[in-house]
């Protein structure tokens, strides 16, 4: 076990933790932030994909011992009352079915769309790529992106 | 308007109250962000176990059954609100807690929840406005007939007195219940076929835990589970000395969820009875320690284990002793298909039909084992002592557990609680509760609250599949090109997929339909309405090389039958309304443009019916570098009066992208009875990239009942895209998933068989 002072959305905490636990156990058993969810743990799904400086990263995948001071943003930290332009337009196309992937998909689109403004529908698809719905949503998550676009 | 029968009494909202108090339908209290949000609730009136309505006005709507991502947290009680006559922009919806007294049929599968709760949510509105009007009456004194509600408030104009519900609550909770009530007809609907959205939408997007993964209890113990590695295996010996060993690992112990002589419900399918458990103090190191946990597993003896059925019957089902090999269930498979099956039903005289034919043409099937793969991985929270059982998570069918419970540990119902949460996923796989069972089991025995996490690979390796199917399809067609004789034979493992009462039964002369299963020890389970979904696929994709043998084109065929179904049925018993299969394919002939080539795309169509409701696809779509670039598929369903058209719109388009993403790329294989697919590196499940560009979807104007959304695109989109798919490639596909080319793996040697 060891400490680790980490930035999650804004504030700094410590944990004490063994070293190889990925963000994603640290934020959801000890911070219990629970938005970012766990389905796979082998960086396949992106349902835990936080930002760390702005990248979207798998959080099951990336040691707590990595992270040093790089600022965790989570899906709780994106906005502060829920109304980042991606989260506005995930409402107003209705994109959730089960809605266990969507945080993961908007940590995704939202770095996606800081990087690239104004990205292709071929671009979308791609950097989309490595978040699963198994519900398949995907036509409503490219479409609310290019919502969210226009509001950027 | 017409009458419905309410099955109130006061007794079970008695026992619903007296169960948690004033805040009983608060579930999950823990999860106090959502608890804030409905301050008025503690002080609100119970009209019925429905509705409580505030002083301020505030209506709260309990959501009855299992919400899944088919929308029915929001579907159900906008029925509700309808009924009520309430301004939806008023109401808060809870998810009720399982109350068999109050709520009927509480279960997310099949379907079914709109379709076989209407009266019921109907009832539960018009009950309350009832009670409503009647206290309004009362307290005016003026009769109750000339009582008007609208959006929340009951006005008397004559008096023109007005009150809001708020005001009325507290006397309408005191009023008699009513023996029956009047239902809106339906051309008064004001909530009802307007879109919605998802209630928990801000939840969703802003992260809040609704999950039965987002469960955290006091002194919660983490446990996960080591199971066998292969079907047809149980555990000999383990040492578990490097994982005790371990900082926060607690203890490493056997549990058997399901003990030999304990009559299993109909749910409680699970190829590993028996498991290894490990507990400790966080999610990390349990699934560190799975990985020390050294075991010895050996092949178990044939036995039997005794299974109610459905309807409660018990039966002892043989579970073999087998090492399974995909490769030799194909060839298991179409041995099979060549012998003597049971007959389902005939029609005519269809061998001498098939000999006067002058064109006869049959073509063979296959389908794979699917894992369902529900992004939220199984799991639960439960805290079981020797006089309570409490149990909070994601399941389909918490009635049927319930029971399994109470057998289980020897408690009444009362002694049992059983919470939803949302469910992050099921496509069948969380009717299966064994792992509800298991967290009670680790509970019971730690005495301790745990909370139960099977890793992704845990979900994936422990079977309860889509079964692996075949089918065999044989038409006769007359020198006219008439469809004059049809054969399906239809087999699986472990079930036959075979309904013998659909489409093309009823519209062809001389009709066979015949049946085989073979047995295993690998589980298998309700998958997306398996059956239908692998039929309706298979057969649509067939009468396109059937139409083509006749030279027509492939929506005049279908309607030429369907035309023959409706003047002349062949038969008594076909399961399907022709002439609402006639309306979407007509449907989709127009939106879609059908006839009108496209250029540089190839199209596909299909229909079919399952579910009571009716569906067809037209898939558009290229072929880049061997991968097909699915531009567009046009949905049109019938399934009756649609109650939240954005929802219904999001479960077509969903189930017609995930129907083709299995049918093109998902395949689960076994070697010495090993899953070879353990988690999303190698089971293919359908990305963002390979998705249809776009889903355009139409429904059917109808006000006949509503039924099912969840199933019935699936089989229609993959009749749709393997016609399309032959179109651009001038193949035909045969074997699901036609990414893989199980022909060349599999099948090699079939010939020989
Ligand atoms: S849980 Fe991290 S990518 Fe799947
Ligand atoms: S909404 Fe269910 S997995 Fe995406």
């Amino acid at each position: 076990m060891a400490l680790f002072t980490i930035h999650v959305n804004g504030e700094s905490k410590q944990v004490d933790v063994d070293a190889d636990t990925p963000i994603l156990w640290v934020l959801r058993d000890n911070l219990r932030l629970l938005g970012t969810k766990y389905g796979c743990g082998i960086a396949h799904c992106g349902v835990c994909t936080i930002h760390l400086d702005g990248d979207a990263v798998r959080s099951c995948a990336y040691p707590i011992s990595a992270v040093g001071d790089k600022k965790i943003v989570t899906i709780e930290g994106l906005s502060e009352e829920g109304d980042h332009p991606v989260q506005k337009a995930w409402l107003e196309h209705d994109v959730p079915q089960c809605g266990y992937c969507q945080a993961g998909q908007i940590m995704t689109a939202s770095s996606l769309l800081a990087q690239n403004p104004n990205p292709t529908d071929e671009e979308i698809r791609r950097a989309m790529n490595g978040n699963l719905c198994r519900c398949a949503t995907y036509t409503r998550i490219n479409r609310a992106i290019r919502t969210a676009a226009k509001d950027m | 308007m017409a009458k419905v029968k309410t099955h109130f009494n006061r007794r079970s909202f008695l026992k619903l109250s007296a169960a948690g108090g004033a805040g009983l339908m608060l579930q999950f209290s823990w999860f106090s962000a959502l608890a804030k949000e409905n301050p008025n609730l503690e002080s609100a009136f119970d009209l019925n176990g429905y509705i409580k309505i505030a002083t301020d006005g505030t209506v709260t709507i309990a959501s009855p059954n299992p919400e899944i991502g088919q929308n029915v947290k929001t579907s159900m009680p906008m029925i509700v609100a309808e009924e009520l006559d309430v301004n939806w922009k008023n109401v808060k919806v809870v998810q009720a807690p399982l109350n068999t007294d109050i709520f009927t049929r509480q279960l997310a599968g099949g379907s079914n929840s709109i379709n076989q709760s209407w009266n019921a949510l109907r009832m539960a509105g018009a009950t309350a406005r009832y009670m409503l009007v009647e206290a309004a009456a009362k307290a005016w004194n003026v009769p109750s007939s000339s009582i008007k509600v609208d959006a929340g408030v009951i006005s008397h104009a004559a008096s023109g007195k007005s009150a809001g519900f708020g005001e009325m609550a507290e006397a309408a909770s005191k009023i008699e219940v009513p023996k029956e009530v009047d239902v809106k007809s339906i051309k008064d609907f004001k909530i009802i076929r307007n879109s919605q959205f998802n209630v928990d939408g801000p939840s969703i997007v802003t992260g809040k835990p609704l999950f039965g993964l987002d469960v955290y209890g006091d002194d919660m113990v983490y446990a996960s589970i080591v199971h066998p590695p292969a079907f047809g295996m149980e555990l000999k010996s383990f040492d578990a000395t490097e994982a005790l060993a371990m900082k926060g690992i607690y203890d490493v112990f056997t549990i058997d969820a399901y003990p030999e002589d304990f009559e299993r419900g109909y749910f409680d399918i699970t190829a590993f009875p028996k498991l290894i458990i490990i507990t400790g103090d966080s999610t990390w190191r349990i699934m560190k320690a799975k990985k020390l946990i050294n075991a010895e597993w050996m092949p178990f003896e044939e036995h039997t284990i005794k299974v109610k059925g459905f309807r409660g019957n018990a039966t002892d089902q043989k579970v073999p002793t087998k090492i399974e090999n995909t490769d030799k269930q194909y060839a298991s498979m179409i041995a099979l298909s060549k012998e003597n099956p049971r007959q389902a039903r005939k029609d005519g005289n269809p061998e001498k039909a098939f000999a006067n034919a002058a064109k006869v043409i049959e073509r063979e099937y296959t389908a794979p084992y699917l894992a369902h793969s529900p992004l939220e991985p199984l799991n639960f929270y439960a805290n079981v002592t020797d006089d309570k059982a409490e149990l909070i998570g994601p399941i389909q069918t918490p009635e049927y557990m319930e029971q399994s419970v109470a057998q289980r540990f020897g408690l009444s119902l009362e002694q049992i609680d059983i919470q939803m949460t949302r469910i992050g996923g099921g496509f069948g796989r969380k009717l299966f509760g064994h792992y509800l069972l298991e967290a009670a089991v680790i509970s019971k025995k730690i005495k301790k609250p745990v909370k139960l996490i099977y890793t992704r690979e845990d979900d994936m390796t422990f079977g309860a599949y889509r079964p692996m199917y075949h089918a065999y399809y044989r038409a006769g067609l007359d020198e006219n090109n008439n469809l004059i004789a049809f054969h399906v034979k239809a087999g699986g493992i472990p079930e036959s997929p075979l309904y013998a009462n659909r489409f093309p039964a009823g519209a062809v002369d001389n009709y066979l339909a015949e049946s085989w299963t073979i047995e295993s020890n690998i589980t298998t389970a309700a998958f997306r309405a398996p059956r239908s979904n692998f039929m309706g696929a298979v057969e649509q994709a067939f009468l396109d090389e059937v139409a083509e043998l006749a030279g027509k084109d492939p929506i005049d065929f279908r309607l030429e039958l369907f035309d023959r179904a409706i003047k002349n049925p062949v038969g008594e018993r076909n399961d399907y309304d022709a002439k609402r299969y006639a309306g979407v394919l007509k449907l989709i002939k127009e939106k879609s443009n059908w006839g009108t080539p496209k250029p540089g795309l190839s199209r596909g169509v299909a229909a079919y019916f399952c579910h009571n409701s009716y569906v067809a696809n037209v898939v558009d779509l290229r072929m880049e570098n061997d991968k097909p670039i699915i531009e567009k598929v046009y949905c049109a369903t019938d399934c009756g009066i649609v109650v939240n058209p954005i929802g219904a719109a999001n479960m077509i388009e969903g189930g017609s992208v995930d129907g083709i993403g299995h049918a093109l790329y998902s395949m689960l294989t076994v070697k010495d009875g090993v899953p070879q697919q353990k988690n999303y590196n190698d089971y293919h499940l359908i990305r963002n990239n390979d998705a249809p560009w776009d889903v355009e979807t139409y429904f059917v104007e109808s006000d006949v009942h509503p039924t099912g959304l969840g199933e019935p695109p699936f089989a229609p989109a993959i009749g749709a895209l393997t016609n399309a798919l032959y179109k651009e490639t001038g193949k035909r596909y045969y074997h699901q998933p036609f990414m893989v080319d199980i022909e060349s793996m599999f099948l090699k040697d079939e010939a020989a068989v």
